[in-house]
Order: C-alpha cells, then sequence, then structure tokens
C-alpha cells in the first residue's frame, strides 16, 4: 500500500492517539478536511495492509506496574538464531524479541528478547525459566536492567509531509 | 484503578472498533455505556496509566527507517549526553541500562536514510561512537501488558 499525502495527514493526525468523543473518527475527519467514512475507510486499510500493526490502547507499561524491564540478549550461532528465536518468540515471559547485528568487541549478542515484570526478581526468574525450558546454557548471555527511561514518546510519522 | 479499568486496559489493547460510534460498541463488549467508558479513559489518560489510543505503527510498512542504538557514555558526562541524544525528535525513547554499553535509545524517521544523519548528527555533537543495531530479523513483536 503506497501511502498517499492525504494519508500522511491522516497518519499525522491519529498519532497522538483518538479525541475521547463520541465520534473520534468524525473528529479526525474534520481536522484533515476528510468525511468520518472516508477516515475508517482509510485507517481500517492501512490497518489490513499491516501498516498499523495494532489499533488500540497504548499503555505506559511502567505506570501500570511493570516497574522492571530488562533487554535479555544472547550470543547464539548464525545458523541456529532464527529458530531459537522463533521459539523464544512464541514464549509469554517475552514482549519483543529480535535477531539484530553483533558489533565486535563492544557487544557479540544477536538475539535481543525484552522481558517486562513487576519487579526485578520476577524478570529475572523469568529469564531463567527460559534459559532452562529452551537450553540456552551453554550460549553467551547478558541482562541489562533500565535503571533510568529518558524518554518514552513513541514514533511520531506524517508530520513531515503534513508540514509542507 | 479497579477491575472495569483493568477489563479496559486488557480488552482494548488488543483492538479498538474503527467505526462511527466506536466508544459506544466498545462499551457494549463490557457491560458498560459509551459515557462512562469516555470518562473512564479520559481518566486514564490523565493518570498516565494510557499513553493514546490509537495507532501501532509498523516503521517498515510505513516506509520509514527504525533502528536500536547504544552508547557507551562515562558516568560522568550521562546527563548531558542523554540531552543531546532525547532532543532529536527522532529519538522515540531512551533507556539507561546496566552495561558497558549504558545507553540505549530508539530511533524512528519518516525516511530510512535519515536514520544514519540522525546518528552521525549524535556522534558529532558527543564525539561518543553509536552503534547501530538495526533488526535483522523479527520474531515477536507483541508487546502487550495485562493490567
Amino acid at each position: 500500500m503506497e501511502l498517499s499525502d492525504r494519508d500522511l495527514a491522516l497518519v499525522s493526525a491519529i498519532g497522538d492517539g483518538l479525541p475521547l468523543v463520541e465520534r473520534p473518527y468524525l473528529a479526525i475527519g474534520e481536522a484533515v478536511g476528510m468525511s468520518e467514512i472516508e477516515v475508517i475507510a482509510r485507517i481500517q486499510a492501512m490497518k489490513e495492509a499491516g501498516i498499523i500493526r495494532r489499533f488500540g490502547i497504548i499503555v505506559r507499561h511502567h505506570e501500570l506496574g511493570f516497574r522492571a524491564n530488562a533487554m535479555s540478549v544472547w550470543d547464539i550461532p548464525d545458523d541456529k538464531v532464527s529458530e531459537i528465536g522463533r521459539r523464544l518468540g512464541d514464549s509469554p515471559e517475552v514482549t519483543l524479541c529480535y535477531r539484530r547485528p553483533r558489533r565486535l568487541p563492544d557487544w557479540p549478542y544477536n538475539l535481543f528478547c525484552m522481558v517486562h515484570g513487576r519487579d526485578r526478581p520476577g524478570v529475572e526468574q523469568a529469564i531463567k525459566d527460559l534459559i532452562q525450558r529452551h537450553g540456552l546454557d551453554g550460549h553467551g548471555h547478558a541482562v541489562l536492567f533500565s535503571t533510568r527511561r529518558f524518554k518514552q514518546t513513541g514514533a511520531r510519522y506524517g508530520r513531515r509531509k503534513a508540514a509542507e | 484503578m479497579d477491575d472495569i479499568d483493568r477489563r479496559i486496559i486488557n480488552t482494548f489493547q488488543g483492538g479498538f472498533p474503527i467505526a462511527e460510534r466506536p466508544f459506544a460498541a466498545a462499551a457494549r463488549t463490557l457491560g458498560l455505556d459509551e459515557a462512562e467508558l469516555i470518562a473512564r479513559v479520559k481518566a486514564l489518560s490523565e493518570a498516565g496509566t494510557i499513553s493514546r489510543f490509537g495507532p501501532m505503527w509498523h516503521a517498515e510498512k510505513m516506509g520509514g527507517g527504525l533502528t536500536l542504538t547504544a552508547m557507551k557514555v562515562p558516568e560522568d558526562r550521562f546527563d548531558e549526553v542523554a540531552a543531546i541524544v532525547n532532543s532529536f525528535p527522532e529519538v522515540a525513547h531512551n533507556y539507561a541500562r546496566e552495561h558497558a554499553l549504558n545507553m540505549w535509545f530508539v530511533v524512528a524517521t519518516e525516511r530510512p536514510e535519515r536514520i544514519r544523519e540522525v546518528l552521525d548528527e549524535i556522534e558529532a555533537r558527543t564525539g561518543l561512537a553509536v552503534h547501530d543495531m538495526p533488526k535483522i530479523e523479527e520474531f515477536f513483536v507483541g508487546l502487550r501488558f495485562e493490567a
């Protein structure tokens, strides 16, 4: 799906979330010069095309009580990383899971999983369970707890076009 | 936050109606009325529990760039470097983590080529190396939280 300039204006308008009113798509349409029906159709099309992964409530996980988050990383041989990544990604403890490049010598790890929990011991236990269940004991591993969050705005799109 | 708030959060992280009266349709699935659902979502937003009610974008399908980067920042320069990094609107979030690479941030741009420009500018302004670690393969991006 190719996004038109009209789509980008809509992308920008909904980026901060829907207005909390009875007919939010009508309100958005008024802001960008579209009918309510067009707004609904275009958002649905973007969702079906996968441009919108999910449309709903985005929480602040820290405020929701998920005070501990760890980036749990492994050094997995390249010919095994996809299979292990898929298995870890299917695990309920894991909230995000990606393969990324190593940056030697500072960074030897190529598999990244985020694990969120209410407290640090809970997250540590969840990671131990993952290691045991998936037989990851022999692989290089590090756990990077976050100690401070400086910024959490989410990605913003559509502003460039909207501003032109 | 009570049980109804928790049900609102758990139910609508997965999706929300895209229809003329979405709050009315959503409220029915929880046995609430439209006005009550709107009022509760407003209260959760004001309390900071909900960041927004809207889209989670797929950066690449948007035609944009997205990467995770890490820096090794001397402890006595941490706040100064964080201020420089966070001043870029393309930096979506930024966390201090326990490792020699102690600052980790996500850069999201509307054009893929802008990623390199942002990282170069951060390197120039801080005098520190930025390790670029874009995803090679994606296994899971659920990122849902049970209230």
